[in-house]
């Protein structure tokens, strides 16, 4: 059995194990990263990510106006519900501001604020070409800093005494190595794809889950890091789920399965009744409830139905709508019963109040004596063709991590700090976030901490 | 005419684009993605259209989450270039031609060349034995193949290539619904510049992560010294037909000049393109692109070579061998325009015009 030294180990080569091996190897430290994906699907998650929150006190040349350091962390504790670390938090957005040029020198190219669809040119940097161009830098980076990176090494354990790290054992081309190291950075993601796991939270009903991201997050790290002592953080019962087209691949569909429809017309379940107010909230703020909202229905299952008026007014959908003349007709198409189907439409119609439509804001079209309510939107269902999408939900990763400290470091069950081991991005995730969401949080997560777990690892491993 | 795209390429376009248009991280490489954006359907026209507004870059293929072995397999270059290939034989004319397109390859265009210098030293060598033994007097290329004989050849030739490649145009322009004309300032300045190879600020990649200036800089050379063979060929022909001053011209006139810049940017250019190609990731090509490209950068190779050895040799005895090498890879590189990659320039133009047109919103 063959055995490798290295000053820091980098478990996980998504996002924030590519700063923290960057940083580290910046230090003077030699650096591997194991990634447990082949290296076409490397990356985990931040394959598909595409942006980062970042404050800013002026305008540059990929962000407008100014993102004021108090607003961000506003923003931030209003969606955790002030659930986040405080101390934390502020550092984690007083860390922001300085990343995009930091990532620059890695060859990271971002969209001109000024172009594109998205509104969000103030508060979030976009990666030009999204998550993958982004990794596709900090992997020829990580290649000209002369950092190892071995793909499809999955870590089976971790030697982790008393909150000192000493080594790792890998399976790797069919045999398997001792690689041991100064410091260890876990950087491996959440549970999310491991369907066993999500099975122990939400019973039978996860095997109806789709997973938007890797198959390769199956949160070894994480549950050998609270086997060996370190403290849990966050609520295993909670992930980020969003609804998505039932017709998704199970794993790693990414952006493109989630469905904009649900505002714009009535979200049914298997038996043809609505659940919940569609027209609750604006859209970016509620779309992240349906996942959970559709996982709590019979068989996890639900349908978004539009009539003509709504026909492209949202996000062009991957998979095609199935098309009807009647809802009878749709009914039969999208296998729900049809007179059931026809009368919750027809009941939702005769609620409708007179209004006048407009999607951009919250506006006055709402039902009158239905239940649930649908509070902004709400237009009659009734005219063809009728469209309707099977959803899902889609889980984007999940909140239970490890507790770190200012310097990123694991602590321990006892309250003492891990004395080598570093944790970044998704897998203490959830010192910043216990539920919710803004967008592009996650990858400033990585980075920032990933950055500190860098260097502080570099610190001790040399 | 008959319908030379298949549906299965169509097909798998639209599949592509409709995840792209679900995805969009890619929107500001290029104008493709805003052109993209711009659809909710993607029929013939709008994939004729797209894949020949895209110039072939890799960025599309690195950056995507959903690029082969993700079970979505899209390959966004490759697709483009499928259709994009089957486009310039879809419309060409006359249309039995289209099968050209396919043979034509490395091998092929150096045949028709060859078959043409061995045709033009039989003809030459028949009307005026002389002609190849003896050192001619200061270069005198008419002594060799008669102007009269240059003129008509070149003159047959040229109309026949210009009808082709214009009724191929027209074609197409009607497919993709262009009705502007094809003077268009920006779209101009786009082909100019090739802006859109380095749209995002650097330049586009052909390689994971390998970005360079080359491919670029290469067409460049190869574009305008093209532009210059022709300018000097144009001013040769005012000074002779014109001013009644008969060639061979001094080393410091218009001309000659002209044609020296142009052969050497015509040499620079496709060396530099054939030595990319090598490096070239093989996944953001096509079916059989790679001969029919090769084979248009080889003629122009050929032509500059021959061409620039005829100016150094033109008072040497070999100079009337030579000169009817040179003509021979001209007729084989006119004949073949537009039937090679010759016609990607005016597709892509045609394409441009109306992407012009629809950012301007008209």
């Amino acid at each position: 059995m063959p055995e490798q030294r290295y000053d820091v180990l980098v478990i996980g080569g998504g996002n924030a194990g590519l700063c923290a091996a960057l940083t580290a190897r910046h230090a003077g430290a030699s650096v591997l990263v194991l990634d447990s994906a082949p290296r076409h699907f490397r990356g985990g998650n931040s394959r598909h990510t595409r942006n980062f929150r970042c404050a800013h006190p002026a305008p540059t040349d990929v962000l407008t106006e100014s993102y004021p350091e108090d607003e961000f962390l506003a923003d931030l504790n209003r969606v955790t519900e002030h659930e986040a670390d405080q101390a934390l938090a502020r550092l984690l957005v007083s860390r922001s501001a300085g990343c995009p040029e930091w990532m620059r020198q890695f060859g990271v190219r971002f969209q001109s604020s000024l172009r594109g669809t998205l509104h969000l040119g103030r508060t979030n940097v976009f990666f030009l070409g999204g998550g993958k161009a982004l990794m596709n830098s900090y992997y020829a980076a990580a290649e000209r800093a002369g950092i190892g990176v071995e793909y499809e090494a999955e870590v089976v354990g971790l030697d982790v005494r008393n909150g000192q790290f000493t080594a790792a054992t890998v399976r790797r081309n069919g045999g398997t190595e001792t690689i041991s190291a100064g410091a260890l950075v876990s950087a491996a993601g959440g549970f999310e794809s491991n369907i066993e796991w999500l099975r122990e939270v939400w019973g039978s009903a996860a095997d109806n889950f789709i997973i938007r991201g890797t198959p390769y997050n199956t949160g070894k790290i994480l549950r050998l890091m609270l086997d060996a002592g370190a403290e849990p953080i966050g609520d295993p019962g909670q992930c980020h789920a969003i609804a998505v087209d039932a017709r998704a691949p199970r794993f790693d569909g990414g952006i493109v399965t989630r469905l904009d429809s649900l505002p714009f017309g009535i979200v049914v379940n298997r038996h043809a009744e609505r659940f919940y107010d569609e027209g609750e909230d604006a859209w970016p703020k509620r779309y992240a409830i349906w996942g959970r909202l559709i996982a709590t229905q019979p068989d996890q299952i639900a349908y978004s139905i539009v009539d003509a008026k709504a026909h492209g007014a949202f996000m062009p959908s991957v998979f095609p709508p199935k098309s009807a003349g009647s809802i009878r007709e749709l009914a039969g198409l999208l296998e729900l019963p049809a007179e059931r189907l026809e009368a919750t439409v027809a009941a939702f119609n005769l609620a409708v109040r007179p209004g006048t439509f407009n999607h951009a804001v919250l506006d006055d079209c709402r039902t009158d004596g239905l239940t649930p309510p649908k509070s902004h939107w709400a237009q009659p269902i009734d005219t063809p063709p009728f469209w309707g999408y099977p959803l899902r939900p889609g889980i984007t990763f999940t909140y239970l991590g490890l507790r770190v400290d200012a310097s990123a470091r694991v602590v321990m069950a006892d309250g003492t700090a891990a004395a080598n081991v570093y944790a970044a991005g998704e897998i203490m995730a959830g010192n910043i976030l216990r539920k919710g969401y803004i967008a592009g949080i996650g990858m400033t997560i990585g980075t920032v901490f990933g950055r500190i777990a860098g260097e502080a690892a570099a610190r001790h491993g040399r | 005419m008959v319908d030379k795209l298949p549906s299965r390429l169509i097909a798998e376009g639209e599949r592509v684009m409709i995840v792209c248009n679900a995805c969009r991280y890619c929107e500001q490489y290029c104008p493709v993605f805003p052109a993209i954006e711009q659809r909710v359907v993607f029929g013939k026209a709008d994939l004729l259209y797209l894949s020949n507004l895209c110039h072939n870059c890799g960025e599309r293929l690195y950056a995507c989450q959903y690029a082969p072995p993700h079970e979505f397999a899209i390959n966004v270059p490759q697709t483009l270039a499928g259709i994009r290939l089957q486009s310039y034989e879809a419309y060409c004319w006359p249309a039995f031609m289209g099968a050209a397109f396919r043979r034509n390859g490395v091998a092929t265009s150096l045949s028709i060349a060859a078959a043409f210098a061995l045709l033009l030293f039989v003809t030459a060598r028949a009307s005026n034995p002389g002609g190849f033994s003896q050192p001619s007097p200061a270069g005198d290329f008419y002594s060799v193949v008669p102007h009269a004989a240059m003129v008509t050849l070149f003159g047959a030739v040229g109309i026949y290539v210009v009808a082709a490649l214009a009724i191929g145009l027209r074609r197409f322009r009607r497919e993709i619904g262009l009705r502007r004309p094809m003077f268009d300032r920006a779209a101009l300045r786009d082909v100019m510049t090739l802006r859109h190879l380095h749209t995002s600020g650097i330049d586009c990649t052909s390689a994971e992560e390998a970005r360079s200036p080359w491919r670029r800089w290469f067409h460049h050379c190869t574009f305008y010294g093209f532009l210059l063979c022709f300018a000097s060929t144009t001013v040769a022909a005012v000074y002779h037909t014109v001013f009644g001053w008969i060639a061979p011209y001094a080393y410091t006139s218009l001309p000659v000049v002209l044609g020296t810049i142009g052969g050497v940017g015509l040499l620079i250019g496709p060396v530099g393109l054939l030595a990319l190609r090598r490096r070239r990731d093989p996944a953001l090509s096509a079916g059989w692109q790679q001969g029919f490209d090769e084979s248009f950068i080889a003629l122009l190779l050929v032509t500059s070579l021959t061409g620039l050895a005829l100016l150094v040799l033109r008072n040497q005895s070999v100079m009337g061998l030579l000169l009817v090498v040179h003509l021979g890879a001209v007729l084989a590189l006119f004949v073949t325009l537009p039937y090679g990659r010759f016609v990607h320039g005016i597709y892509r133009t045609a394409a441009l015009v109306k992407y012009a047109a629809e950012v301007s919103g008209s």
